[in-house]
């Protein structure tokens, strides 16, 4: 591993870090080759976390887009909710090997915040989870999840007390405790060995889906779809398609839908190439490299950075980056609940929006694969609350 | 480069440690800035160490976080620091200036403009937390090109090689963090911190200089023969910040490096 994406990546971090950062890659390497690893892992992805997630073939949503056929990856299947857990659990038995029983961890939606807690829980380490004031509100029954499954919540008032500031709360947090204390990420971003570790963790969701699309069509399908916050489910679900003709769609947070610098989450559209959180990647930034305020619907994207892997597959071109707004996202969350019988979390609608535009380019008998990282349950109250706002404002 | 290496020989045959303070640029007011580095310097500061405010400072605690929040509400940047150092050059500050700041705000300046500029305005080397040696080539090679210092760090948990490492890749001074965790003020100093110090010391004859929770001077009394240099930083801000106007700001200053600068000795 370098911990280099083409000219993303890399390892920006305190002194204080490098030393842990070297040591869990060096753990990670070893775990790979440990037969037992693998086995614990496997069973736990199947015993704990339900694995392997069925793949649904949609029959209205994107009919109307050209014939034009939409599957989904069901993540919102697995226990707790969203991908996040399959990161989460990997993570854990990683830090069990290093010795460590304290975890801590950030959290935006609270999906990965509530993985953790699980997943310590189960395995018997300690979890601490930070996450921004701002998020705590709107994901609210997320807060009592985690508290529940026995972790300790600390609120985060700094910056714009989203996931970004959870991030930096974290990360202080462990250059303090770097001895005793994993961080436990929740995407595919941060300083090396972390974006490469979680998307192989994350890696799981891209082979069982092309192997299940395979078997199920007999043929790939024409392109496969998911939504870019940090960038976890996407990467994990694109990483078995690379080697395929096979179009590459990541959908980041457009908000308010009017583009430039500020009022959206899409640092892959609107960003340009800096450092933060230990990482060379596109980022919302102002002409003095200030990081900028961002703003999506969804918390899980509200993110002015994302991991660098997308960074460079932007610049080859292997992955385009579209976006969805804050509206558009809303209306796919209404519409594949209604119409399908599935309700997604607002990230994953933002996924769901996507594809139908990618449908809507698509030839007439396309099929499209869209990664539905989690489920919409933490997200009623917002979601029901921006519903009502969008109506009185159409009055 | 050469001012930094001179300050800190000219310590050494003293056998005085050089007192390195920490002033975030911009805070309260850019205005107040060269003065409170005057301030510094004539209380007995042998380098000023000039933070670059960023919005995301990973390697500081409240106290510095707040300051340079503070800084960037008033629009303090990175060229507006290199005036900074302009103006306390033109004001006859001769003391030698590091800027300290995290990469994105650098990168974003541009490496070759930022070092070319720097050295026109005065500087004497760069101090970024982030930066670690193995991302350091290109920066160095810049800092080399300017005869710029530039530092790196060794924390309590670095191996030997790496604190090797550092210490032959700094230029000037090597950053000694005291402790593990961000900056702020702390009481006590690590009981293990004597023998890290000889640890950094064996690898080689790069000045070191010691700081994270160095506030008081039985601090820097106590480090006196172990180290070449130590920083002071959130204590200083704390007492700038504690100050009610700008002629208390520069006694706040006085006060504080007077009191520090006694025990170097
Ligand atoms: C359901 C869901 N999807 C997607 C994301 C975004 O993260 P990533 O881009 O790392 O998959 C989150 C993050 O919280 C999430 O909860």
């Amino acid at each position: 591993m370098n911990g280099r994406f083409g000219e993303y990546g890399g390892q920006f971090v305190a002194e204080t870090l490098v030393g842990p950062l070297q040591e869990l890659e060096e753990e990670y390497q070893k775990a790979l080759l440990d037969p037992e690893f693998t086995a614990e892992l496997d069973k736990l992805l199947k015993m704990f976390v339900g694995r392997p997630t069925p793949i649904t073939e949609l029959h209205r949503l994107g009919a109307t887009e050209n014939g034009v056929k939409l599957w989904l990856k069901r993540e919102d299947l697995t226990h707790t909710g969203a991908h996040k857990i399959n990161n989460s659990i990997g993570q854990a038995l990683l830090a069990r090997r290093l010795g460590k029983k304290q975890i801590i961890a950030e959290t935006g939606a609270g999906q990965h915040g509530v993985a953790v807690a699980a997943a310590c829980a189960y395995l018997g380490l300690e979890a601490t989870v930070y996450m921004g004031r701002v998020d705590a509100e709107r994901q609210a029954p997320n807060v009592q999840r985690m508290e529940l499954l026995g972790a300790r919540v600390e609120l985060v008032d700094l910056g714009t007390a989203t996931l970004k500031d959870a991030i930096n709360a974290a990360i202080r947090e462990w250059i303090a405790r770097p001895d005793t204390t994993h961080y436990l990420l929740g995407s595919v971003v941060g300083p090396h060995p972390f974006p490469t570790i979680v998307r192989n963790f994350q890696s799981v969701i891209g082979r069982e889906a092309r192997a299940q699309f395979l078997e199920e069509n007999d043929r790939l399908p024409d392109a496969v779809v998911a939504c870019v916050g940090g960038g976890s489910n996407a990467a994990g679900m694109f990483s078995a398609f690379l080697d395929d003709p096979v179009r590459l769609v990541g959908v980041q947070a457009a908000g308010e839908g009017k583009g430039g610098q500020c009022g959206h989450a899409a640092p892959l559209l609107y960003g340009d190439p800096g450092v933060l959180q230990g990482t060379r990647t596109y980022l919302l930034q102002d002409d003095d490299g200030q990081i900028q305020l961002t703003h999506s619907i969804a918390p899980g994207l509200d993110y002015a950075g994302v991991g660098p892997e997308h960074s460079h597959y932007k610049d080859t071109g292997k992955v385009e980056y579209i976006s969805a707004s804050d509206n558009e996202a809303l209306d796919a969350f209404v519409a594949l609940s209604s119409q399908e019988g599935i309700l997604p979390a607002l990230e994953s609608a933002h996924a769901v929006a996507g594809a139908l535009k990618v449908a809507r380019q698509c030839a007439p008998g396309s099929t499209v694969l869209v990664n539905l990282s989690g489920r919409g349950d933490k997200d009623l109250t917002s979601a029901m609350a921006a519903l009502k706002q969008r109506e009185e404002n159409a009055r | 480069m050469k001012r930094i290496e001179q300050t800190f020989t000219d310590n050494r045959t003293k056998d005085e440690t050089t007192l390195v303070a920490y002033i975030t640029s911009g805070y309260p007011l850019l205005g107040e800035t060269v003065g409170l580095i005057s301030a510094a310097v004539e209380a007995g500061a042998d380098v000023i160490e000039l933070g670059v405010p960023f919005s995301d400072p990973l390697g500081d605690g409240p106290v510095i976080q707040a300051t340079g929040q503070a800084a960037l509400d008033t629009g303090t940047t990175a060229a507006a620091t290199l005036d900074v150092v302009a103006e306390a050059r033109a004001a006859g500050v001769e003391a030698p200036i590091v800027l300290m700041g995290y990469c994105n705000p650098f990168l974003r300046y541009g490496l070759t403009q930022l070092y070319d500029d720097a050295r026109s305005a005065g500087v004497d080397g760069f101090v970024v937390p982030d930066l670690p040696v193995s991302e350091g080539a290109e920066w160095l090679a810049h800092a080399e090109a300017n005869e710029l210092g530039q530092t790196f760090f060794t924390a309590p948990g670095s191996s030997a090689e790496r604190i090797a490492a550092s210490a032959a890749a700094s230029r000037g001074f090597l950053y000694v963090l005291a402790a593990n965790g961000v900056t702020g003020v702390r009481k006590d100093l690590d009981p293990g911190l004597d023998a890290y110090l000889e640890r950094v010391r064996a690898a080689g004859d790069t000045p070191m200089a010691v700081g994270f929770g160095i506030s008081r001077p039985e601090h820097v009394a106590s480090l006196h023969g172990k180290t070449d240099g130590v920083i002071v930083g959130s204590a200083l801000l704390q007492a700038i910040g504690a100050a009610r106007d700008a002629a208390g700001r520069r006694q706040a200053v006085t006060g504080l490096i007077s009191s520090l600068k006694a025990a170097t000795r």
